[in-house]
C-alpha cells in the first residue's frame, strides 16, 4: 500500500482546512475570521421596527394641501376649506360659480400627480375629492423605509455601536442588531425618536384654557410643555396655543451640538444652512414680540419671546436636558428626522452577563455529554468505538471549521445543535458497526465484514440523514436569529458527520487492518 | 458489548394491538388537552408579551416585586423564580408589549427597586407585538407543514420510485395552501386541512411508506406538544425548532427499519410472509435503534441538567421526541405500511 494514497491526502487536507479555520478563533493568526457569537451568547439587542409610513402619506397629502390652499392665495380664488380625510384623500370645497375654472387650472398645472374624481355640487356647494395615485402612495411608503434606515444606520454609526446590522425585511420593518450595546434604553430611545424640529408661532390673541375646554380657534393647535421643577422628577404639563403652520423644521440643519449655558446647563445649538438662515432670518424679523415655538416631536420645548431679527442662521434648543439626553437629541437631530414614526414591534435584549454564562454552561453540557458518550461508545464497541469517538472529535472540529469558514453564527441553540449532533453522529458509526457485526457472525473474514458493513450501511445512512438535513433546511429558512443558529449547525453537523462516518472511519478501519494482516476485529 | 443479543426475535408485529390502543390514549390526553386549554401554552413568540429576566445579589420575597410591577401597572404580570434557588433570578411575564420605544425596563427596574430596596439586574428583555407573534405563528406551522411535505416526497421516490407522482401531489398541496393564505383563512385550519388532504391522497395513490411514515411523525408531534399541554410549559420558537428536529429524528429511525424492509423483501424467497418478513426487519435494526437513542438521550440529558434555564424546555421537548419517535417507528410506522401493503 501507497504511504499516501490520494484519499489521505484529501482527508488530511479538509482536517487541516478545518482547524486553520478554527485557530483564529482562539488565537490572533490567519484567516482572521472568529466564529460570530450570536446576540443571545455575546449579549446586545435585537430590534424589529415598523415605520409607520401611512404617517408619511399623511404628511405629503397636509403638504399637498399646503401648496393647494398658497397656489389659491396667490390667484386670489376664495375656497370653503381644503381639508385631508382618513382615506388620505383631500376634499376641496367651493361655492358654486366662477372659482370653477380657476381651481381647475391649477389643478392640471401644479398637481398633475392628482387623481381628481367628479366634483360634486350639494346645495351651492362644489366639492372636489382628489387622491394620490396609488403608485405614488406605494413609492411614498418604500422611501419613507428606506429613508428610516439610511436615518437609524447615521444615528447608530454616531452612537458607536461595533459591527451594527441593520436591514430592511419585508415592506415596512427594520431589522436592526446591536451586538455588545452596553445601555441598551438609551440606544432605544435615540433609535425610535423622529426627531421631527419645527418652529412655529405661539398664538396668544386666544385663550389657552377656553381651547382646552372647547375646541382650538382654526389653524391652531395644542401642544405641552413638558417642564421640571426643582427636586421633583414628574413633569408639569404646560399647555401652548400654537398655530400650526411650521415655518421652518429640521431639514435644513446643518449642524447640532451639545453646549452649555452660564449655569453649565447643557443645551443643544444649531445651524441652518444658507437657505435655512434666510428663512429664520425672515420669520424672527416679521414676527418681533410674538413668541416662537421650538417644537420637537409635537412637544414644546422653549417658546421664547423674538426680540430682535437673528441673522445668521444659528439658534439654541433650551430644556431640562441630561447631558446624555442632549447628546443623544443633537446625533438625532444631525442625523435628521425620520419620515415617519417608527414602533418596537420585537425587542431581544440580552445583558453581557447572561450570554457569558450562557457560553459556559453550553460548553459545559457539550463536554459532560461528549465524554459520556464516547466512553459509551468505547465501552461498548472496544476498538471499533475508538475509531467511532476519534470521528466524533473531528466531528466537532469540522463543525466549527465550518462555523468560522461560511462567517455563521453560533447562537445558543446552535450550541445545542453541536450538543445534538454528538449524539446523532456516532448513529452512522453504529449502523456500519452493526452491520459489521452482522457480517462478522455470518463467518467473513474481517477484512470482508467490514468492506461488506460498510458498503450495504452507506445507502441507509445517505437516506437517514438526507431527512434530517431536509427538516434542517425547512428550519434555517423559517427561523430569525438563533433558531437560524440551531439549523446551521445542525446542517454542518450533519454533513460533517457523513464524512467522518463514511470516509474518515473506513479509511481508519482500511488502515489498521491493512498494516496489522489481522483477522480479527476489535468491535 | 452487546445490550440486544443478535439472535433476539420478539413478535412485535403480533403485538401492535397493544402499540395502537397505547398510541391512540396518547393522543387522546394529548389532544384533550390540547382543547381543555385550548391550544398551545404560546410564549410571547407567539401571541405578543414582554418577559423580562431580573437577578438580584440576595433574596428577595416575590410578593415585594410583585407589589412594585403592581404600582407601575403591571398587574397581569406573573413572576416565577427561575434557575436556581441561589440564584435569586426571577422572569416577569407580562401580556402588555410596550409598543414606544419608551424605557420599559427602565421603569421596570426602578419600580421594583423602590418595592425591594434592591437594584435588580435585567439579564434579559423580550418584547414581540402581537402582529409579530401572529406571524411567526403562521411561520412556525408552515414551516412544519412543508417539512413533512418534502419528507415524504423524498420516502416516496426513494422507497417506491414515484417521485413524479408525490413530486406532484405536493406541488399542487403546496400552491393551494399558498393560494389559500393570501386570503387570511387561518393557518391552523388551513394546514389541518392540507394535512387531511395529503394523508388520504396518499391511501388513495398507495403512497404507504410515506403514509407510514408522516403518521408516525404527525403522532410524534402531537403527543410532543400534548405533554408540554399537559405539563403547562411554554411553547416558544425553539420549541419549533425541537420538533424539526424530531421530525428530522424519528424519521432517521424509520427509515433505517424501512430500508431494512426493504432489502429483506428483495431477499426474500417469497415463501415468508410479510409480517414475519416485517417482524424480522424491527429486530435485525433494534440493536441501533436502542443504541443511538441512548447516546442522544445521553447528551439530551447533559444538556436538560446542565445547559441552563434558556435552554431546559428546549431539550425536554426533544427528551419526549426521541422516545417518542423511537417508539413510534416500531409500532405506528411499520405497522401501517404492513396494513397498506395488505389492504
Amino acid at each position: 500500500m501507497k504511504p499516501f494514497s490520494f484519499k489521505t491526502l484529501f482527508i488530511t487536507g479538509i482536517i487541516v482546512a478545518a482547524i486553520v479555520w478554527l485557530m483564529p478563533t482562539y488565537f490572533d493568526c490567519w484567516p482572521h475570521k472568529k466564529i460570530n457569537l450570536g446576540l443571545d451568547l455575546q449579549g446586545g439587542m435585537h430590534l424589529v421596527l415598523e415605520v409607520q409610513n401611512v404617517k408619511a402619506v399623511e404628511a405629503e397629502v397636509e403638504r399637498t394641501i399646503q401648496e393647494i390652499k398658497k397656489e389659491l392665495r396667490e390667484q386670489e380664488i376664495k375656497h370653503l376649506g381644503i381639508s385631508r380625510l382618513k382615506d388620505n384623500s383631500i376634499i376641496a370645497k367651493f361655492k358654486a360659480g366662477d372659482n370653477k375654472s380657476g381651481f381647475e387650472k391649477i389643478l392640471s398645472k401644479n398637481f398633475e400627480n392628482l387623481i381628481i374624481k367628479k366634483p360634486m355640487t350639494d346645495n351651492n356647494i362644489i366639492s372636489y375629492k382628489l387622491a394620490l395615485s396609488e403608485q405614488e402612495t406605494e413609492t411614498i411608503k418604500k422611501m419613507a423605509t428606506q429613508q428610516a434606515l439610511e436615518t437609524i444606520r447615521n444615528r447608530i454609526d454616531e452612537f458607536g455601536v461595533s459591527e451594527p446590522d441593520i436591514r430592511i425585511q419585508g415592506d415596512n420593518r427594520i431589522l436592526i442588531q446591536l451586538p455588545g450595546v452596553q445601555d441598551p434604553e438609551r440606544a432605544k430611545a435615540l433609535i425610535g425618536k423622529t426627531a421631527q424640529l419645527t418652529f412655529q408661532i405661539v398664538d396668544e390673541d386666544a385663550d389657552v384654557d377656553a381651547a382646552i375646554n372647547g375646541t382650538p380657534p382654526v389653524g391652531d393647535e395644542i401642544l405641552y410643555q413638558n417642564r421640571y421643577n426643582q427636586g421633583s422628577s414628574t413633569p408639569v404639563k404646560i399647555p401652548f396655543l400654537i398655530k400650526k403652520r411650521v415655518l421652518l423644521d429640521g431639514s435644513l440643519l446643518t449642524n447640532a451640538r451639545v453646549e452649555f449655558d452660564q449655569f453649565q446647563q447643557p443645551q443643544i445649538g444649531i445651524e441652518f444652512n444658507r437657505k435655512g438662515a434666510r428663512i429664520f432670518d425672515r420669520i424672527t424679523g416679521a414676527n418681533i414680540h410674538k413668541r416662537l415655538a421650538i417644537v420637537l416631536d409635537k412637544s414644546v420645548y422653549s417658546a421664547p419671546t423674538i426680540q430682535d431679527r437673528i441673522a445668521g442662521g444659528k439658534a439654541v434648543i433650551t430644556g431640562s436636558f441630561t447631558l446624555h439626553e442632549a447628546k443623544d437629541l443633537a446625533i438625532a437631530l444631525r442625523a435628521g428626522s425620520l419620515p415617519a414614526p417608527v414602533e418596537i414591534i420585537e425587542e431581544r435584549t440580552v445583558g453581557p452577563t447572561l450570554g457569558a454564562d450562557s457560553i459556559r454552561m453550553g460548553i459545559m453540557s457539550m463536554l459532560i455529554g461528549g465524554l459520556l458518550v464516547i466512553l459509551f461508545m468505547a465501552v461498548y464497541y472496544k476498538g471499533a468505538g475508538l475509531i467511532a469517538d476519534v470521528a466524533l472529535i473531528i466531528n466537532i472540529v469540522l463543525i466549527g471549521g465550518g462555523l468560522a469558514a461560511f462567517q455563521a453564527t453560533l447562537t445558543l441553540p446552535g450550541i445545542a445543535g453541536i450538543i445534538l449532533t454528538i449524539g446523532m453522529a456516532v448513529d452512522a458509526n453504529v449502523i456500519i458497526f452493526e452491520r459489521i457485526r452482522e457480517e462478522l457472525r455470518t463467518g467473513k473474514t474481517a477484512l470482508a465484514s467490514v468492506h461488506a458493513g460498510f458498503d450495504r450501511a452507506t445507502l441507509t445512512i445517505l437516506d437517514a440523514n438526507v431527512t434530517t438535513l431536509i427538516a434542517a433546511l425547512v428550519l434555517f429558512q423559517f427561523g430569525t436569529g438563533p433558531i437560524k443558529g440551531f439549523a446551521v449547525t445542525l446542517c454542518l453537523g450533519i454533513v460533517a458527520s457523513l464524512f467522518t462516518a463514511l470516509i474518515l472511519s473506513k479509511n481508519i478501519f482500511d488502515f489498521i487492518l491493512k498494516n496489522k494482516q489481522s483477522t480479527t476485529l476489535s468491535i | 458489548m452487546q445490550i440486544i443479543k443478535s439472535d433476539i426475535n420478539i413478535d412485535f408485529i403480533g403485538k401492535h394491538k397493544i402499540g395502537f390502543i397505547l398510541s391512540t390514549i396518547l393522543i387522546l390526553i394529548s389532544t384533550g388537552s390540547l382543547l381543555i386549554h385550548k391550544g398551545p401554552n404560546y410564549g410571547i413568540d407567539f401571541v405578543g408579551g414582554t418577559l423580562i429576566q431580573i437577578k438580584f445579589t440576595q433574596e428577595v420575597p416575590v410578593g415585594k416585586i410583585r407589589t412594585g410591577l403592581a404600582a407601575i401597572g403591571f398587574n397581569d404580570a406573573s413572576v416565577q423564580d427561575f434557575g436556581h434557588e441561589q440564584d435569586h433570578e426571577f422572569l416577569i411575564r407580562t401580556s402588555m408589549s410596550q409598543m414606544s420605544s419608551h424605557g420599559l425596563s427602565q421603569s421596570v427596574s426602578d419600580a421594583i427597586k423602590t418595592s425591594t430596596g434592591i437594584a435588580p439586574e435585567i439579564r434579559r428583555v423580550e418584547m414581540v407585538g402581537p402582529q409579530v407573534g401572529k406571524d411567526l405563528r403562521g411561520k412556525a406551522l408552515l414551516a412544519i407543514f412543508y417539512s413533512l411535505l418534502f419528507i415524504t416526497i423524498y420516502i416516496s421516490g426513494r422507497f417506491e420510485l414515484k417521485w413524479m407522482l408525490s413530486g406532484v401531489t405536493a406541488g399542487s398541496l403546496m400552491t393551494v395552501v399558498y393560494f389559500l393564505s393570501v386570503f387570511n383563512v387561518s393557518m391552523a385550519v388551513l394546514i389541518t386541512a392540507a394535512l387531511v388532504i395529503t394523508l388520504g391522497l396518499f391511501w388513495f395513490l398507495r403512497l404507504k411508506y410515506a403514509m407510514g411514515a408522516i403518521v408516525a411523525l404527525l403522532h410524534d408531534i402531537l403527543i410532543t406538544v400534548g405533554i408540554f399541554s399537559i405539563l403547562d410549559l411554554d411553547f416558544s420558537l425553539p420549541i419549533i425548532a425541537a420538533l424539526l428536529t424530531i421530525i428530522g429524528y424519528s424519521l432517521n429511525d424509520t427509515i433505517i427499519v424501512f430500508d431494512r424492509i426493504r432489502e429483506n423483501i428483495k431477499g426474500s424467497q417469497s415463501k415468508e410472509s410479510f409480517p414475519s418478513l416485517f417482524n424480522k426487519s424491527i429486530n435485525e435494526t433494534l440493536s441501533r435503534t436502542i443504541l443511538t437513542s441512548v447516546t442522544t438521550l445521553i447528551v439530551l440529558f447533559a444538556l436538560y441538567f446542565l445547559g441552563g434555564e434558556i435552554i431546559h424546555n428546549f431539550a425536554f421537548a426533544m427528551i419526549i421526541g426521541v422516545l417518542v419517535g423511537t417508539y413510534s417507528s416500531i409500532f405506528v410506522a411499520t405497522p401501517i405500511v404492513l396494513a397498506a401493503n395488505k389492504g
